[in-house]
């Protein structure tokens, strides 16, 4: 098992306020990605039986919807926003110096597996851009200042 | 908790008798019930379940003159009253909280800030279709959103404005709070519905639309937080108030999302009707262009609206002055662009978005907007063929109006109007192979 009773026992309970059930495929999703970093076939077949849903039609909505990763990613996934406003205000120069930072390209991960690095479609922060999501958390206003206090501090928690 | 840096104008707000929205959003402690509470909060729901008919909450909207803010701009009331009243299915209120469209980052510091004003406003929407189960759809990115509606539900019915018999009136009240998972179509109606239902967010054909058959194919309306949010007001202030603010033909307040060059970017409610050119060069709000640069242009209503050249911003923000200029006031997302900005760059960062966004259902808009994209990456890397505008300008021909959701539409309204403002930057790229400005952007 890779969920753990507490993510199934809140899918559960998601279930049982919808009308219908199968209203819960997307919250059950995303639970378990909250709790596991991505999803995958294993998955699919765990919320499937705990919500009592078929399989295939887990796994058919989860291949929609892009914020969840399909295959796992590093402890700490870097996402950059870079559409129109981040743009404006050097999104393209954001990725360019956490893949310097990082010694990685976009799409890849570091050796140590720690963080991975992608670009996303509008993140809703525009008036406060640029900026990076990175897990659950909401990094705006960066500045190249801002960017390593946050990697350093990433870093310093993983080892201490 | 997280708490968004993003600036609002709310001390201004709060300084002005009629403009409501943001009055409180600076306060730390809004989003607890008892701060909200204390400040008349949940007033207008108690009213509406002690004193009004279903019938009259209609009238009261329709009679405000609010329209949806979300970005079409239909009559909130209006919408309300096309449930059908003889129908034996359950009815259902959608309130779409999946704001993502480019440049859009109002709804968000709502439902961070002050998330009993959108629960009372989605119960009093509620109250008025006879709904007895109402929905929150926050796109999924939005961790802190989610939490913060949680939560605010959480004490929504122990304060027992949710559940049985609130208040004593009768009327029961289920609120669910629903996560998507990083669709921009799931902020279209249909869309949302399927991906409520738990299916892939694609869009559905209308009719019928989804008053008539929606959620579960039962009467559902779907309203954006930014109207729902302002219908307490009506309720506790009267519609005539409300009238009182904006223009003739768009009542009320709104709020615009301003991105992009400026020195001050932020949300700010203002009265429908304000100057463009105010929101962008006054010291209160955008204060001028970032480095005192010249203005090249400006996006007004979100990445999906056609754009404005510097001799076009004096104009008033209201979607008739808006629709005038052959633009749109969207879901008043204004983005303002200097004049090293290269229009051709421009549009590769919105054709990408469009294209990714697609969901794919129907054939002009998933084949044209891969298309528009090779054809506009090609061009801004420099390899664009002399027919290259002509056959862009043919593809976005076939998109618009051709699909079943607004999504083509959005995709192809800023390559036109992009064409069309500034044909000779496009020239002078197929010309020379390269940018006419050079666009680089460097973040601090």
């Amino acid at each position: 098992m890779i969920l753990t009773e507490e993510s199934i026992r809140s899918m559960q309970e998601k279930a049982r306020q919808y009308p219908r059930r199968k209203s819960a495929v997307l919250p059950a999703l995303t639970i378990a990605y909250r709790q596991v970093g991505h999803l995958d076939d294993q998955i699919y077949q765990e919320i499937s039986e705990a919500i009592d849903i078929p399989v295939v039609e887990i796994a058919g909505a989860a291949s929609f919807y892009t914020m969840f990763p399909k295959q796992p990613v590093g402890k700490y996934l870097i996402q950059v926003c870079h559409n129109i406003s981040c743009a404006l205000l050097g999104a393209d120069s954001l990725v360019a110096y956490l893949e310097e930072k990082l010694g990685i390209k976009k799409g890849e991960s570091t050796k140590d597996n720690l963080f991975t690095l992608i670009t996303v479609e509008c993140l809703g922060s525009c008036a406060t851009a640029p900026m990076m999501q990175i897990n659950q958390d909401y990094y705006e206003n960066l500045t190249r200042e801002r960017v390593d206090l946050i990697l350093d501090d990433l870093r310093g928690r993983d080892s201490a | 908790m997280f708490y968004s840096p993003v600036r609002t104008n709310a001390a201004q707000v709060a300084r002005d008798d009629k403009l409501h929205l943001f009055q409180h959003v600076d306060n730390p402690e809004q989003h607890k019930l008892s701060t909200f509470e204390a400040r008349g909060g949940y007033g207008a729901w108690k009213k509406v379940l002690g004193s009004m008919a279903p019938d009259q909450v209609i009238e009261e909207v329709k009679k405000s003159g609010l329209r949806g803010r979300g970005g079409a701009g239909f009559p909130t009331g209006m919408k309300w009253g096309f449930i059908p009243k003889a129908s034996p299915k359950p009815r259902y209120l959608c309130c779409n909280a999946d704001e993502s469209e480019p440049g859009t980052c109002k709804d968000r510091v709502l439902m961070e800030r002050d998330p009993h004003a959108i629960i009372e406003g989605m119960a009093i929407g509620a109250y008025a279709i006879g709904c007895k189960v109402m929905f929150i759809y926050i796109r999924g990115e939005f961790g802190h959103c989610i939490d913060r509606m949680e939560a605010a539900r959480e004490e929504a019915y122990q304060g027992g404005h949710l559940g049985k018999n609130i208040h004593g009136s009768g009327f029961d009240l289920e609120m669910i709070v629903h996560t998507g998972g990083g669709a921009y179509i799931c902020g279209e109606e249909t869309a949302l519905l399927n991906s409520l239902e738990g299916e892939r967010g694609q869009s559905r054909m209308r009719p019928p639309f989804p008053a008539i058959e929606g959620l579960y194919a039962c009467p559902t309306i779907v309203n954006n937080v930014e109207s729902l949010a302002a219908v307490p007001h009506i309720i506790n202030r009267g519609a005539d108030w409300y009238r009182t603010l904006g223009t003739e033909k768009s009542t009320g307040s709104k709020l615009f999302s301003l991105s992009g060059h400026v020195k001050r970017p932020g949300n700010y409610e203002v009265e429908l009707g304000f100057s463009l050119k105010k929101l962008i060069y006054d010291p209160e709000y955008g204060n001028g262009i970032l480095g005192d640069n010249k203005l090249k242009g400006v996006i007004p209503g979100g990445a999906s609206t056609p754009f404005l050249t510097p001799d076009m911003i004096d104009i008033n923000l209201d979607y008739e002055s808006l629709a005038a200029a052959g633009s749109m006031l969207g879901s008043g997302a204004v983005i303002v662009f200097n004049e090293n900005t290269c229009i051709v760059w421009v549009i590769k960062k919105l054709i990408h978005f469009f294209r990714h966004e697609s969901c794919g259902k129907c054939t002009p808009c998933r084949e044209g907007t891969g298309w528009l994209e090779k054809m506009i990456n090609r061009i801004e890397g420099g390899q664009g063929k002399p027919g290259d505008i002509e056959k862009i300008t043919e593809v976005c021909g076939n998109i618009l109006g051709r699909t079943i959701c607004p999504l083509g539409d959005a995709a192809v309204m800023p390559i036109q109007s992009a064409i069309k403002r500034w044909p000779e930057e496009w020239q002078y790229h197929i010309d020379h192979g390269k940018c006419q400005v050079e666009t680089q952007f460097e973040f601090r």
